[in-house]
């Protein structure tokens, strides 16, 4: 009854409906063990108290609802300009970077971690991409390659120091985000590298830039690329074993370790996972911008942060889903969006999304409340 | 016939450092019985049970599983050889539903491609058959096996984790502390369990500090103390003050009339 990560967002939805019904099937026995020790019979629960317990069983419920009801009330307010196509298309392209890192986000903090290096993972990952295939002549697909596996380098690093040494993730990341933020700045002289160079000489780097059209609107083969993520990474959390070790994991990592599971391997395979996602994401922003630049994707990490706190995953690692981080994603930018048209200034799109991300954590911390 | 012990540990010894926690002590469980571990604190109660499923390595000793040596490097090596072990805080992740539970760390994969490649659960196969374990075990009659446990009660999370213990073919079932987090009533359906688990021919070995508990499910109680085995007394034979006089030390084993070592399955 609670919504278990495994099923398809399908019978998440029947089992939305089904919520009520299934709650009466938990039937206790006490038979040959004497007594009723649980008595799950709802008699005395007040509607808060449902309200509560539906939203603790189906945790993207809610960031599922607030995107819906947003979507509404900005085609309510904004008209047809926020319902056409070309509008969510927009919208799409533009929560593309901050839903791929927020995947790799989701994945660290589903350990109850956080990464604060993963903009500049990112930006470094497409600074050597494009240095590769525009200053040294590399054939772009390698230059992509070797960015890829840059990516999984300082992955890797932020997994060595916290695994090996136990070290915060907080700190890690703070450390490894100015490290590769300079190396970032060393790497690249601190020099753009021209759209028009890049088109020219490796146009392949801004393919995910590319788009076509789709029911009326344009989407780039950047936001394919995010949904192919978000659909691998989906897959590998609910319908693999390593998917199982990581929720373990960052549930209660003494308990997961008492079973078996290895929590330093499953850790180190999260943190290079989420680099390698942050260097498809370095892949994504140079379609985005067309130039490569050592200074963008600077609100990123953040961007990613709030993402996923949207989305209901919890800070406290174990709970949380990756669709959740794309509801996140998405409800940003449809607020993002809705404001705009809206014709609201842009600090006040700043203002609600820092709004949205304290009403997320309440929530979510009223959630979170077991057996209340 | 002669009994033979599941498993046995001899001459178990452990330093930390200068401090002894293990002085050759000696360790013997039969098949069907449950074993009763008891000792005051420090007398080596944990580092023993930790030798045994393999968290810990000892200074010098042996242990025969089925008259085979055995040397664990860790707690994975403990469990595929059949010792399973049911841990004071459960070993579970309250997030993750019961049959996750059951088969966290080993997982059955879909055969074929999918699994081997793609390295897919089998969730339906894993759901059915610890919803057919719960049931064998007279536990839950649960419908919803994707339940997550943190719904459950300490009582039935704990159910749940010795259903895991008993459940993959294993030889012996450590219990370390189970009641320790529960109420008296809860208490009372997992010593109910351990009885049942007996019944199924499991050896259990229960390392407890509840007396009153330990006096009435196990078969056999094996006294330490400073590090030693000192006696392995039954409920039938001592009394619960006698015990805690050998445990203390007020009492010398070998002066009481059933002696310092009772063996298994004799008398009744």
């Amino acid at each position: 009854m609670r919504f278990y990560p495994g099923s398809s967002m399908v019978s998440f939805m029947s089992e939305f409906l089904e919520n009520k019904t299934k709650e009466d099937d938990y039937n206790p026995v006490g038979m040959n063990t004497g007594g009723e020790v649980a008595d799950f019979s709802e008699k005395h629960f007040s509607v808060a108290n449902k309200t509560h317990r539906f939203f603790h069983s189906q945790p993207v419920a809610a960031p599922a609802i607030i995107l819906l009801t947003s979507i509404i009330v900005f085609g309510l307010i904004v008209g047809d300009r926020f319902f056409h196509p070309y509008n969510f298309s927009l919208i799409l392209q533009q929560v593309t970077i901050i839903g791929i890192l927020a995947v790799a986000q989701t994945l660290v903090i589903m350990t109850a971690g956080i990464d604060l290096s993963v903009g500049a993972i990112m930006v470094i990952s497409s600074v050597v991409m494009g240095r590769l295939a525009v200053d040294f002549g590399f054939p772009p697909v390698l230059a992509i390659i070797v960015g890829l596996f840059v990516g999984a380098f300082f992955g890797g690093l932020n997994g060595f120091f916290i695994v090996r040494f136990k070290m915060p993730p907080m700190i890690v990341t703070l450390g490894t985000w100015n490290i590769i933020y300079a190396l970032n700045i060393w790497y690249s002289n601190s020099e753009t590298i021209r759209s028009g160079d890049v088109r020219d000489i490796a146009p392949l780097l801004q393919w995910t830039g590319n788009s076509f059209n789709f029911l009326g609107g344009r989407l780039t083969f950047g936001s394919i690329l995010m949904v192919i993520i978000f659909v691998v990474v989906w897959y590998a959390l609910n319908w693999t074993p390593w998917g199982r070790h990581v929720y373990a994991t960052g549930d209660d990592p003494e308990a997961a370790a008492l079973t078996g599971i290895r929590t330093d391997r499953i850790l180190m395979s999260v943190y290079i996972l989420a680099g390698v996602i942050c260097a498809f994401c370095g892949w994504v922003i140079i379609g985005r911008i067309g130039a490569i630049s050592p200074a963008s994707g600077t609100t990123a990490n953040l961007d990613s942060i709030t993402a996923v706190v949207i989305g209901g995953t919890s800070f406290f690692g174990g709970r949380g889903s990756i669709y959740g981080a794309l509801f996140g994603a998405l409800i940003v930018g449809v607020f993002r969006n809705g404001l705009a048209l809206a014709g609201l200034d842009v600090l006040w799109q700043e203002f609600t999304v820092g709004a949205l991300i304290i009403i997320a954590v309440a929530v979510d911390q009223w959630i979170r409340r077991v057996g209340s | 016939m002669i009994l033979q012990p599941i498993i046995k540990a001899q001459g178990l010894v452990k330093h930390y450092g200068r401090v002894v926690a293990l002085d050759h002590a000696d360790l013997e469980l039969y098949p069907g019985e449950v074993l009763g571990v008891i000792g005051d604190n420090g007398a080596g109660k944990s580092t023993l049970i930790n030798r045994l499923m393999g968290e810990d390595q000892v200074n010098a000793g042996e242990i025969l599983l089925e008259n085979k040596p055995v040397s664990f490097k860790n707690p994975m090596e403990a469990r595929e050889a059949g010792i399973e072990t049911v841990y004071q805080n459960l070993a579970v992740s309250p997030a993750l539903s019961i049959s996750d539970n059951m088969y966290l760390g080993r997982e059955i994969r879909i055969a074929g491609i999918l699994g081997k490649v793609f390295r897919m659960l089998d969730k339906k196969t894993m759901q059915q058959q610890a919803r057919e374990k719960l049931s064998d075990l007279g536990l839950l009659t649960i419908q919803n096996i994707n339940q997550a446990i943190e719904t459950l009660s300490g009582g039935q999370r704990q159910r749940i984790a010795i259903a895991r213990a008993t459940a993959f073919n294993s030889k012996l079932v450590i219990m370390d502390e189970p009641t320790a987090a529960l109420g008296v009533k809860e208490s009372k359906l997992v010593i109910n369990l351990i009885k049942d688990v007996r019944e199924q021919g499991m050896p259990v070995i229960l390392i407890s500090h509840n007396m009153p508990q330990v006096f009435e499910v196990s078969d056999r109680i094996q006294i330490l103390r400073l590090g030693k085995s000192v006696a392995v007394v039954k409920p039938e034979t001592h009394s619960m003050s006698e015990a805690v006089s050998i445990m203390t030390g007020a009492l010398d084993p070998n002066d009481h009339e059933a002696g310092a070592y009772c063996s298994p399955h004799n008398g009744n």
